[in-house]
Parts: C-alpha cells; structure tokens; sequence
C-alpha cells in the first residue's frame, strides 16, 4: 500500500506491506533508527514518537494509520526542520535532551528516545506537575538502568524552567 | 574543561544516546542479510517426534530450513555451548547444542531454524515448520527435581548436577550452635527473575567476502570472552573471528552468555557466505535467554546470649535450569563467601546442590550469588534480633566487623581477607537520614489508632564481593578463565591520548570514567582522551564487564598504564632539558626541572617527540604507548547500609515504597554521577525483586508470564525517589583504592523492603514474607494471623 507521511518535517512516500508497524516503517524503511523497540506488548514505551504533536507508541500505530499524519522522531525533536535525521553537529538541542544529559537520566540509552518524546509530550499537557504526576504521567514508559530517579529531576528541571 | 577522578563530569556517551544516533544491533544492517527465525520448543520437556518444514520452505523468501538433526549433520561446531566453570570434578554437565536433537528440555529452546530475506519474512516462515511432540514429564520446579520423581533429562539419573560445599571449620560450626543461647532458622525463596536489559539481545555475522573471516556483532557484555568461546566452540580459528560489541542496550549479566543465536548466526554465516541476523522479541526472551537466581536457601544462624552472632549453616537448592551455560552453576557458589554479610562471625558453613529443571537456563543476574546471600543474612538477622528482642539496629551494631570501627585485611569465616570496611558511619548516617526515630514514632501512632495504612521500617547492612579478578582465586573456585583485565594508552602525535579499554561498557559511562582517569593522571583536557573499546579488533586483550569489575581491574589497569606512559615521556623530557630524570617534576600534565620552572613541557607536546623519534635518549623505542595487565592481589568488598519505607495497606494487601535511603561505600569515586545513577538503578532491581518480579512456570514447566504485559518491570510510577550519601573507605586491593559500585543497590535492597514490611506486619504476628510480596501474598498474611486487627 503507498503511504504518504511527514517524518521530522520532509515529506516520505513508500509502498508498504498493510500489516508493517509504523516503527518498523521508521527504522527499516526510512532508517530512522533511533526508534527503539524493547517489547512485543505494548508495554515498554521504548518506540514513543509524536504523531501530530502527541506521543504514541509506533509498535501499536499501523504505517497504514500514519498516512498523511505529522511524525517527529528523536532525529528530528533536535531541529525538527532537518530532514533526513543523520547527524545532529552543533544544532541546539531541545531543552529536554539538555536536561537528560545534565540530570544523568540515561545510562545505556537504549529507552531514553522514547522516554524523552513521552516527556516532551507529557509537558506540553501538563506544564507544571508535580513529581507523583510525572511519575504517573511516565507510567508507559520502561527504564532498566536508572531507577526513574533522575529521568523524574530532569523532567522537574524542564518544568520549573519553562515556567 | 576540567575533570579530575572525583568530579562530575557529564558523560560522552550522551549526545549520540538522546539524538538517537547510538547504533544498536538491529540498527546494522549487511546487504544481502538474512534473518534466522527460530523454532522453539512449546514443551517443557518432550520428545521431538518429527518437524515438517516443507511448507516453511514455500514461503517467499526463504533460502533454507534446518533442524537439529540436520546441522547436528552438517558439522558445523565441534563442541556444545560451553559451560566455564565446571564447579566440582564430577559435575554432571549434558551436552547443550544449539539446537535440540530428539529431545527438547525447556519451553524456548530452538529446535528449527529458518532463514529468510526479511524480518517478516523469517517469522512467518518459523510459525510454518510443524513441530510433533510426544510430551514428556517436566520438573517445572526446584522442589520438583529435588523430589526426583521427574527427570529432566531422560537420560539422567539423577536431577542433582553438584554437590558442592564450603565448611572451613565443621567442628566449630557445630559447637557454636550446641553451645547457643539463641538459634533462628529459614528457608528464603530466591524467585526466578528475568534480567530484561530494555534492549533484547541480537546478533549478526557477515562473512568476508573473500572468504575465512568472520565479523560477529552482537549485543553483548563480553566481547572478547564471546570470541573465545565461538572459537572453541566452532573450530574456527580465533584470528578469523573479530568480535564487535555496538551500543548495548543494558545487560545485568543477561548478555554475558554464548547462546545459541551466536554459534548458529556464526556458523551458518560462514556456511553460506551471506551475513546472518537475529534480533530476539521480548516474549522469546522469556526462553531464548538466560534467568537469574532460582534459589532456595536454607539458613540457620546461633547466637549468645549477648545477641553475637557465633555461627550460620547455610544449604541452598539452586536451579540450573535445564542446562549448564557459560557461568550457570558458579553464581549460587559467587555467593556463598557472603553468608556471614558485615559481622563478625566466626563459623560458616555453607552447601549448595545444584539440580536440572526443564526451565529456561540460569546464569548471573546483576549481584549474581551475592543479592540471595545478602538477603539471607539480613533477613536472618532481622529474625534474630526479633527472637532475642532487640532492634535490628542493635543486633547489627552488636556484631558488626571490628565493631563498626575501621579495618583493613579482615580474615572472614569463609576463608576470605576483607579489604577494607567502615560499617558504623554508614549505618548512623542512613538512620539519620531516613529519620528513622520519627519513622518510629508515626508507626507507633497509626498501629495505636489502628488504621488501614500501616508503615513499616527495614534496614540492609550488605557487602559485597566485587572486582571480580585475582585469577589464583578464580582459578581456585574452578572457575575457567582468569580475573585480570588490559588496558593501553597512547599519546598520539597530535597530542590526544587514546585508551584501549578490556572491559566493556553497556550503559556504564566507561569512556567518560576513563577519560577522568586519563586526564587527573596526565593533566589533559578529557575531551582530549579517546577510548577504544568493544571491538576485539581494536581492542585484543580484555575480560569484559560483569561483577563490577571495570573499574576495579580495568579503570585501574588503564591508571597504571598511564603512569607508565608519563614515566617514559618524563625520560624524554629530561633529555630535551639537558637534566637528569631525577630533576624533572611532574605537575598538571606538565614537566619542568626543578628549581627551573621558565624550563617546562607539556606532555602533550611530547608525542610528536616520540612520534618523529628525531632526537630521543639513546636506546629509547619510539611512541609513547604502554599497555598494563592488572591482575590485583584481592577482591574489593564495597558496602553500605540501606533503610527501606513502606506503606502497607491492610486492607488490600498492597505495598508502596514511600522512601528509600541508602548510604554505600564503593571507596573512592571517580564520578559521583555514575555512581548514583549506578545505585539508583540497583535499588529498583532489588525492589523489583521484593515487590513485583518473578518468571512464573506451571507444574509441566510452561513459563506463564513471558512478556512484559504480566513480568512486572516496575515503571516510574511505583517507585519512590530515592535519598542517597556514601562513606569513602579505600579499598587496599588496588592504587585507586576503588571498589565497584555496579551491583551494590541491587545487593542492599530486596532484603531491606522485605525487611520493612515484615517490621510493619509484625503486630499480626508475621516474621517473613516470600518475594515478591504481591498484594495478595501480603493480605493472606494478613488474615491468616488474627483476621485482620492490629
């Protein structure tokens, strides 16, 4: 089936099978790869990009359910008028990702694209939380390495400082 | 930018991770790759009666299907998967191919492998091959195969693998508990866990194409480990094999294996002469990697009318699994040296069976024998001070080492020398901080007025054995390999200083730990530091990352290396003074000669020096590279103490962790950064533990929650933020006097949250609670004591 979608602000058309998940479609299609993927169920929050603006989770999204949609990726949160994802040089990063590397709120990495779309999109709905908020509002969202407790203060920092 | 061992630097690793440019496996791809698609074992425990892959065949864009007894054919390893620590001579230890011949002994082990052209492809192809099977009677628990009823392998005898004991002094064991005035004893359940790295594991092979050499990627922990056992295990020769380990994805021990999936993509690669894949999904990983503990322990503690601990006998029943892997039957055993926790106790005795079940294969999770020991102790001691009517507070000062005060070199029951220890501040601080006596007095309150939220307070006083290293030990406990690690540095001709790394990082921050080392020792800007790592090409010699050994072994190793280099640039120096070596100081990178300070050089500036060679003292080699083998003389022994809140509803059963506060002493720090983000993470691990995490099989042996829909990896939402300090007691092992950090919150946890509800359910006459202490577990504790009531 053709697709039609934007992904971090160019405009990509390809023939994909009906069943292909929008994160594969990313990753093996477009090769953006920095779309994780760590379960089969849903549950892990690793594939979160932002559709139109919202987090979801590509591994439930059809490509199919993407077309003609708006999708930001890790690659492109940084500048999202960059196109073709590949390297990020010199370009301002975005306030989340400055806060994730000063707050240490990633080891392996492996999560952290996907936890740091959630947060982005988290605060755009909910600029000022508190930290129980946060954490409910990171619920879908899986870490192995850091025990939240740095994901939670570079989240806080992001919020107090937008305010 | 300055950086010094001590500071917190940001780390390097960082702007590639949140940009999304770290490359994993499955973000590598070799043209013309085919993609393995595994056939597994639905069974526990079955015969293989026969496998159709005729339809499989048919699927579009499949080159081949091949069953156990086909590539049993084709010849292409020359030995099972291997196990490396044979723990006992006579170590039961059947042959474990990669894919199963006639009998299939867990639910996920392969039996058919598909390759195809896609990632589709190859799955739809592998649910096509039929598989019948006769089934078999399955030991789908420890009790199961100790009982005997049921073998796990048909062709065994006996489910029992090993016996293995470690009893310096029977007769002193024996005596301190004729002689005691208190005894207490136990039997702890260590759940099955799954390690659950974010990133499945994965793996791809592409053969040269002229032929001979193969370059295995992998998500592993142990690259050059990895290259060696693939070499032994394939027959291919290990100067052909180049081992390259990307970005991984996390691994706390569950990416230390030589799997299937390798041996296969390695081998079918170089038979076919295409580049070979596989990327595991999480519910296969439930069956396609290994699990951690699987325990039951059995611990019996004596104790004098003081409340001093005088003895404790320890038998644990461990679960193999259905096979032997890389480490399998040595992590119970890894534990067994810390049966007598931080306290002076002056017998030990300790046993250990190990015994073959139809599950999913063991093998080290993150502490990897030490959690389970750490948690018997403490509960044990919790359960003690209860028998004889203390606090857990008093009964742990009573028996600390060296009465809390400082030591070096403590000769422990288990025959081995603690390093160094500081017990008592840790302790004082981490009750101070969690404002234990207020803790106190609110408990007391809401018992009195009897509500439905109960708290409840548990401490752990752990330590561990990390740096896992001095290979006369190792070799000792028949453990297959040595404990040293490699490292060189170079000061290239520009003046940038590259480091070769022998362990190797997943997720630790290794490049931004080593550049601090770098520039404290050699006054260089950090970003001036380049380390190479993960790539047995570039990096030949090493013993990877497990049991927090980077950077007692490896990160000191790379020190040493350093001191060499500045001593050999100080020669050179001296030379272009005109001065004797003797005269030339060094200071912040730079040399000058004493007395004479207008005279000086920057060390940087002297790698063009040994570069060109022009004019360097006479017999001097050219460059300016030095490669160390650190082989320390003993292990390092980090610990700490943690006190765990909780808030338990009556009502429901159900327990929240409202704080958790944890004081460690991994001595000294390199980056306090990565060290609290390496606590924090172990923290939840062992709270996991505690609360939430158990890989569930039913009596026929099917696992019941593979995937992360029922395995309860906790989210932020159930954990609490956590209050950390640490001590600084430098370890004695080596000149860093660093101790390992990687598994010291996993080691003090579970026992403390488990600590904390027992303490709040103790008015209903409750003294243990089984991990993890889901709600129903806690409710039926509840009212099977006295209906409910406080």
């Amino acid at each position: 089936m053709d697709v039609s979608m934007t992904v971090n602000g160019s405009t990509h058309a390809n023939d994909v099978e009906p069943r292909t998940l929008l994160v594969h479609h990313l990753r093996d299609g477009l090769g953006l790869t920095g779309t994780n993927i760590g379960c089969d169920s849903s549950s892990c929050g690793a594939c979160t990009v932002h559709m139109n603006g919202e987090s979801v989770k590509s591994c439930t999204v059809l490509a199919v359910q993407a077309d003609g949609q708006d999708i930001t990726t890790i690659e492109g949160l940084a500048d999202t008028a960059r196109s073709d994802g590949s390297s990020t040089g010199d370009m301002d990063w975005h306030p989340m990702q400055e806060a994730f590397q000063q707050c240490h709120a990633l080891q392996c990495g492996y999560c952290t694209p996907g936890m740091v779309m959630a947060s982005v999109s988290f605060l755009k709905e909910n600029p000022n939380p508190t930290e129980a908020q946060i954490r409910e509002g990171l619920e879908g969202n899986l870490c192995r390495c850091t025990g939240y407790h740095n994901i939670v203060k570079a989240v806080e920092s992001v919020a107090g400082g937008a305010s | 930018m300055t950086a010094t061992i001590g500071s917190r630097m940001l780390r390097k690793e960082d702007p590639k991770l949140l940009t999304g440019e770290g490359k994993y496996i499955d973000d590598i791809h070799a043209p013309g790759e085919l993609w393995m698609g595994m056939v597994r074992s639905t069974m526990g425990h079955a015969t293989i009666t026969s496998i159709d892959t005729s339809e499989a065949m048919e699927m579009p864009g499949v080159h081949a299907v091949y069953t156990g007894e086909q590539l049993q054919e084709m010849g292409l390893w020359i030995a099972p998967l291997p196990c490396a620590w044979p723990v006992t001579e006579d170590m039961v230890n059947p042959p474990h191919f990669p894919v199963a011949v006639g009998e299939a002994k867990h639910v996920g082990e392969i039996v058919a492998v598909v390759l195809a052209d896609s990632r589709y492809g190859a799955a739809d192809a592998a649910e096509k091959v039929i598989v019948d099977y006769d089934s078999l009677p399955a030991v789908g628990s420890i009790e199961a195969a100790v009982a005997g009823d049921v073998m796990a392998h048909s062709d065994l005898e006996s489910n029992k693998a090993f016996h293995w004991p470690l009893i310096p002094d029977p007769e002193g064991t024996e005596k301190a508990f004729a002689e005691a005035a208190h005894t207490v004893e136990a039997r702890f359940v260590q759940q099955r866990l799954i390690p659950a790295p974010m990133e499945p594991r994965g793996c791809m092979a592409i053969p040269s194409p002229a032929g001979g050499d193969i370059t295995f990627y992998s998500a592993t922990q142990v690259p050059h480990i990895l290259k060696v056992m693939i070499a032994a295990t394939t027959g291919i020769a290990e100067s052909k094999i180049r081992v390259i380990a990307p970005a991984v994805g996390g691994g706390f021990g569950g990416k230390l294996n030589v799997d299937a999936d390798a041996i296969l993509s390695v081998t079918l690669a170089n038979h076919l002469g295409v580049p070979v894949r596989w990327t595991e999904s999480r519910t296969e990983a439930a069956g396609s990697s290994h699990q951690g503990r699987g325990q039951i322990q059995y611990i019996s503690a004596a104790a004098d009318a003081d409340g001093k601990i005088t003895s404790v006998k320890v038998h644990l029943d461990a679960d193999m699994g259905a096979y032997m892997m890389l480490i399998t039957p040595g992590v119970p055993l890894l534990g067994s040296f810390l049966y007598t926790g931080v306290y002076d106790i002056p017998n030990l005795s300790f046993t250990c069976d190990g015994y073959f079940t139809n599950m999913t294969p063991t093998d080290a999770y993150r502490g990897a024998g030490r959690p389970e020991a750490s948690y018997a102790i403490e509960r044990i001691m919790d359960m003690m001070a209860h028998e004889i009517g203390i606090t857990p507070e008093e009964i742990r000062a009573r028996n600390y080492i060296a009465g809390g005060e400082a030591f070096e070199n403590y000769d422990a029951a288990s025959t081995l020398v603690f390093d160094s220890g500081h017990y008592r501040p840790a302790h004082d601080r981490a009750l101070e901080m969690a404002k234990v006596a207020d803790l106190r007095a609110e408990q007391a309150r809401r018992r009195d007025a009897g509500e439905a939220k109960q708290l409840g307070i548990g401490m752990c006083t752990y330590v561990e054995i990390c740096g896992l290293a001095p290979s006369r030990a190792l070799g000792g406990l028949n453990y297959g390999a040595g404990g040293w690690e490699h490292a060189t540095v170079r000061m290239l001709p520009t003046g940038k200083v590259e480091v070769v790394s022998g362990s190797t990082p997943h997720g630790q921050g290794h490049e931004t730990a080593w550049s601090q080392i770098i520039a404290d020792k050699m006054g260089v800007d950090p970003n001036d530091v380049e380390v190479l790592h993960s790539d047995t090409a570039k990096s030949p010699l090493g013993l990877d990352t497990y049991g927090s050994r980077s950077l007692a072994v490896g990160g000191v190793a790379i020190a040493m290396a350093a001191d060499k280099v500045i001593e050999k640039a100080k020669l050179i120096a001296a030379h272009q003074f005109e001065a004797a070596p003797e005269d030339v100081e060094f200071e912040a990178g730079s040399f000058s000669v004493a007395g004479t300070p207008s005279k000086s050089v920057h060390i940087q500036e002297l790698g063009f020096a040994a570069f060109a060679a022009h004019d360097l003292p006479d017999g001097m080699e050219p460059n300016l590279q030095e490669q160390v083998s650190f082989d320390p003389p003993n292990f390092a022994f980090p610990f700490g103490t943690h006190v765990a809140v909780v808030e338990i509803d009556t009502g429901t059963g159900g327990v929240e962790l409202i704080d958790y506060v944890a004081v460690d002493d991994c001595g000294t720090q390199v980056n306090p950064l990565i060290v609290e983000g390496q606590v924090h993470g172990g923290i939840v691990q062992g709270a996991a533990q505690a609360l939430f995490e158990v890989a569930n099989y039913d009596e026929d042996a099917n696992i019941t929650n593979p995937s992360f829909m029922d395995y309860l990896v906790p989210s932020a939402a159930e954990m609490p933020s956590i209050q950390l300090d640490s001590t600084v007691t430098p370890s004695t092992s080596n000149p860093l006097g660093v101790k390992g950090v990687g598994e010291a919150g996993t080691i003090g946890s579970a026992a403390a949250v488990i600590n904390a509800i027992c303490d709040g359910l103790s008015p209903y006459g409750v003294t243990d609670m089984e991990m993890p202490a889901t709600p129903q577990r806690v409710w039926q504790a509840i009212n099977n004591s006295n209906g409910g009531a406080a």
